[in-house]
């Protein structure tokens, strides 16, 4: 079982990485870009056999306090077979 | 007077902040991060650098070490903290400030001298600055920016816990003079109780002519100046 943690800035955080690529995509010609935002990818690879509603309890309250900053940033938990 | 000073894995201005406690006389000592205990101290410094490489997030994993409890602990018991750079970093992760620093808007890292104004004297951190006097600290940082939403924002001005603003030599807060884009030029705050505070730029590494400012001093004196006031009032 693999959880996936995706962590992204919150929308009234200026990201100046999704910025400047965007800036760079546009300069390459691809079009219709509205916006670029920069996050991170996070796998977790869970032992077998483990619960998966206990295991996303505590990774969401593992992704609130280490993961991810609540201040700057949204997470979505993802956990699959 | 004492004072600890954090060294975690890749502090690196650990002993700057050593030396300028004991550049003016007084007692300074390291504090590994794995240590739950911070001695007979009087006030923590917790110092620049990238500690634990800055994985994750800057300062995300230092919150969690075991000598962070005894700061937070020493703090809730109205024990002066200041963060500098990678330690304003690590108070803002483990809540001890409100708000949190992010990358430099042009991504690149400064190392710099950098203009300061004191926003106000009313803090065991700055009652000494001369009034209108403009700090010529350096900055270090690639991730300095500091950012708050609006509530906290209003919060910081209401309650005046915005410590020092970056400014241009005169004194003006100007947008070519903030090196990072950190909101409203906020270069430095403190918590509401005043006794926790944080800033990117380096007062210790500009505390003696020989570095080319000692305008870093203010904010050392200030400490020892409220340190001082708290010891004769409890022995009042």
């Amino acid at each position: 079982m693999k959880a996936k943690i995706i962590i992204t800035p919150k929308k009234a955080v200026v990201d100046p990485q999704g910025i400047t690529v965007k800036k760079a995509l546009e300069h390459m010609g691809y079009t219709g870009v509205a916006g670029v935002h920069i996050g991170k990818y996070i796998e977790i690879d869970l032992a077998p056999g483990t619960d998966k509603a206990a295991a996303t309890k505590a990774l969401n309250d593992a992704a609130h306090k280490l993961l991810s900053n609540p201040v700057i940033e949204d997470y979505k938990l993802e956990i699959s077979e | 007077m004492n004072f600890a000073v954090l060294q975690f894995p890749a502090s690196n201005c650990d002993q700057d902040a050593v030396h300028a406690v004991r550049h003016f006389g007084h007692s300074a000592w390291l504090v590994w991060h794995k240590d739950a205990a911070l001695g007979d101290t009087d006030c923590v410094i917790v110092p620049g650098g990238f500690s634990y490489g800055d994985y994750l997030r800057c300062g995300a994993i230092a919150r969690f070490s075991p000598v962070m409890q005894a700061v937070k602990q020493f703090a809730d018991n109205g024990g002066l903290v200041l963060g500098i750079c990678n330690g304003f970093q690590v108070l803002t992760e483990a809540g001890l400030l409100p708000g949190a620093l992010i990358r430099n808007r042009d991504l690149q890292f400064h190392c710099e001298n950098i203009f300061l104004k004191t926003a106000t004297n009313d803090s065991p951190f700055a009652s000494q600055i001369p009034a209108g006097k403009i700090l010529r600290v350096p900055i270090a940082h690639g991730e300095g920016c500091y950012f708050a939403d609006e509530e906290t924002l209003a919060k910081l001005k209401a309650n005046n816990q915005i410590l020092w603003q970056y400014c241009d030599k005169d004194g003006n807060l100007t947008d070519s003079a903030n090196p990072n884009g950190a909101l409203l030029n906020i270069a430095g705050i403190c918590n509401e109780k005043r006794n926790v505070a944080g800033l990117m730029p380096h007062p210790e590494r500009a505390c003696e002519p020989l570095l080319g400012s000692d305008d870093g001093k203010w904010i050392f004196e200030s400490i020892f100046a409220a340190l001082k006031n708290k010891t004769v009032a409890q022995a009042a």
